[in-house]
């Protein structure tokens, strides 16, 4: 790697860059450097505390290789996510996961024994996770540019070789030319302060769509997340102890954690507050959650309120592509996508290919990103041997939808309204929770607006800039998904349309989409399992 | 948010500004990190878990300033790290073994 220093630029050569510093990113990272990818790893915040995985514990999609808990893992979930999982994909990302997370156990996560003195592997704390992540990606010999947002991705007619951003605590402008990109920036919760989500503002997609690359699943896109009014923290999982109520302690019938949400979300439309307390977790168990999710009680501690015996007013917080299942579109089983030299991982891609149009929780997303992150560090290495010595001599070029330059930008006031605008047409639940043709069609016109406003638009290469590119950013991935939404007339996974409120087995598919000023959107077969054939002897 | 810097506990590491992922803090002149991007916040906790003198109050409140002292944090101070067990002579919470027996109940 050489290192040119001129007037606050770096330039850096590598085989591979990978975009994205959250778990995803660093195992891509790590897994390419295992091949001996020279590799650098850039982190729009910090590698180690950025994105949703940090803050948070998660559950781990971790199950051993018995055919049967195989088969009931997979099935646990096939049927909520609208069957557009694939046998195959589940198969493999099982088999990774299960790999991975003793790898972990290796490196030192200190997992907690089991009665038989083997340690349990179903879980990770997340600031211990990705604190390791960080180690070993350094171990790895990898070089990682903290608080360096990339702004835009450098093509030639042979695809992908490169990127450049801005580190935002210096002010220097970066570029790398590498052989291959990994994009591994996370979903789009669009700003709206779910827990570690507000460095996830959609920065991937339209970075691979700007070079052709295509998304998948984007229908897939209105997660909600129960939390209280006050606070960011956004584990829905423990609300299955909760019962839900008005402001005088009257239940509020029909309101749960699950297939209940949307009945707070109608009680919250009609303007009336609703309240939670976690009345129904049984007493014995009541310090295991403490030490489950110790973050989740870090808010009521603060505030002097018992989750156990306090009401406490919740909303539902947008968590968009976070914790939806839809992402860049992947063409393999290395994690290409549809261009050249670009790959992706974790929750920037599609996560379909293991639990279709429904997640339920985070395990599936943490085995995601750990078993995709690997997929496309392993490919993008092996995709750069094959490329030979030809990255360093290739004549690079931008293909931003925005001017990316030294000078003048967007004006901040500017960039903000154009967040809020986006916002106000995918947060509210009659828009992107309940949805209908003729809202999608509205909404869609604004935002059609937003993005013709936006188009072209001098991007400074400061923090500032960053700021433009992510209300781009969100702009764009609103548009793919309300016109994804709109293509399917059918209510599937976590897509609901109040006009077409059940399944349409015609409708078995993914939905494919991409393309920047005109935007389309077309169905793409689903691989079935394999017909499981009796075996008859001859 | 995050409000509070302990200007008498801080040891000017400047670790709360490289770890913060929506780069709140700035390099003080004095070496005290500065509040700088208040409402950049996400409020994520991730600077008090880094914070190796728990210098730091991040109030749960995300949605506003509250505007608590330091004196007000006081007692607060360090209690996320605690529990996380992360500091010296601690035992991460996530050895824990009711991360173990909670599985018997449920899983998240």
């Amino acid at each position: 790697m050489s290192i040119l220093l001129s007037s606050g630029t770096i330039q850096l050569q590598a085989d591979v860059l990978v975009i994205g510093g959250g778990p995803a990113g660093t195992w891509a990272a790590i897994t390419a450097a295992s091949q001996g990818a020279k590799v650098i790893l850039a982190d729009k915040g910090y590698c180690g505390s950025s994105g949703a995985t940090a803050p948070s514990g998660t559950g781990v999609w971790y199950v051993k290789p018995d055919q049967q808990l195989r088969e009931e893992a997979k099935a646990s979930r096939y049927e909520m996510g609208g069957r557009l999982a694939e046998h195959r994909w589940m198969d493999r990302v099982l088999d990774r996961t299960y790999e991975n997370m003793n790898r972990l156990g290796h490196a030192g996560y200190p997992f907690p024994m089991d009665d038989d003195g083997n340690l349990h592997k179903r879980g990770l704390q997340g600031p211990e996770y990705m604190r390791l992540m960080r180690k070993l990606v350094k171990k790895a010999g990898v070089k990682i540019l903290d608080h360096s947002p990339a702004l835009e991705l450098l093509v030639d007619e042979h695809g992908v070789g490169g990127a450049s951003g801005v580190q935002t605590q210096t002010g220097d402008a970066w570029t790398v030319h590498a052989g291959a990109v990994v994009i591994a920036t996370g979903g789009c919760a669009f700003l709206s302060k779910a827990l570690g989500c507000n460095v996830l503002t959609g920065d991937g997609y339209l970075l691979a769509a700007e070079t052709g690359a295509q998304l998948s699943g984007m229908e897939f896109s209105n997660a909600y997340a129960i939390c209280p009014t006050f606070s960011s923290v956004t584990k829905t999982a423990y609300y299955s102890y909760a019962s839900f109520y008005y402001e005088d302690g009257t239940p509020v019938e029909g309101a749960g954690s699950k297939r209940g949400r949307s009945v707070i979300a109608r009680k919250l439309l009609e303007g009336r507050q609703v309240y939670a307390k976690l009345d129904l977790a049984p007493e014995e168990i009541k310090p295991l959650l403490r030490v489950n999710q110790t973050n989740f009680f870090l808010p009521f501690d603060r505030r002097g309120i018992d989750p156990f015996t306090d009401l406490f007013p919740v909303t539902l917080r947008l968590e968009g592509t976070v914790r939806g299942t839809g992402g860049i579109r992947i063409t393999d089983e290395s994690c290409a996508t549809s261009v050249p030299g670009l790959y992706a991982a974790g929750d920037a891609a599609t996560r379909e290919l293991i639990c279709g149009g429904f997640t339920g929780g985070g395990s599936h997303n943490a085995a995601w990103a750990m078993s995709s992150g690997s997929f496309a560090g392993e490919g993008a290495a092996a995709y750069v041997k094959k490329l030979g010595g030809h990255a360093a001599d290739r004549q690079l070029q931008s293909v931003s939808t925005s001017v990316i330059s030294s000078t003048a930008s967007a004006s901040p006031s500017r960039t903000e309204e154009i967040v809020q605008a986006v916002q106000e047409e995918v947060a509210p639940y009659d828009r992107n929770l309940f949805r209908t043709e003729q809202g999608l069609k509205n909404s869609l016109q604004r935002l059609d607006g937003l993005w013709k406003d936006q188009r072209n638009q001098v991007v400074e290469r400061s923090a500032n800039g960053v700021k433009a590119r992510e209300a781009a950013a969100m702009t764009a991935t609103a548009r793919w998904m309300y016109n994804s939404a709109l293509a399917r007339t059918e209510t599937r996974g976590m897509h609901k349309r109040e006009d077409f409120p059940t399944l349409d087995a015609g409708q078995h598919y993914r939905l494919i989409s991409g393309g920047l000023d005109q935007v389309w959107v077309k169905p793409e077969a689903v691989q079935e399992a394999p017909e499981k054939k009796e075996v008859i002897l001859p | 948010m995050i409000e509070v810097v302990s200007e008498s506990r801080c040891v000017s590491c400047n670790q709360c500004v490289s770890v913060c992922p929506t780069n709140v803090f700035d390099r003080g002149d004095d070496g005290i990190p500065v509040i700088a991007r208040q409402d950049e916040c996400q409020t994520c906790f991730m600077c008090e878990l880094y914070c190796p003198v728990d210098a730091l109050y991040v109030a749960p409140d995300s949605e506003k300033v509250i505007g608590i002292s330091e004196q007000e944090a006081e007692h607060l101070l360090g209690g996320y790290r605690e529990k996380v067990g992360w500091g010296k002579g601690r035992t991460p919470v996530a050895s824990h073994d009711y991360m173990y027996r909670i599985s018997k109940f449920a899983s998240f």
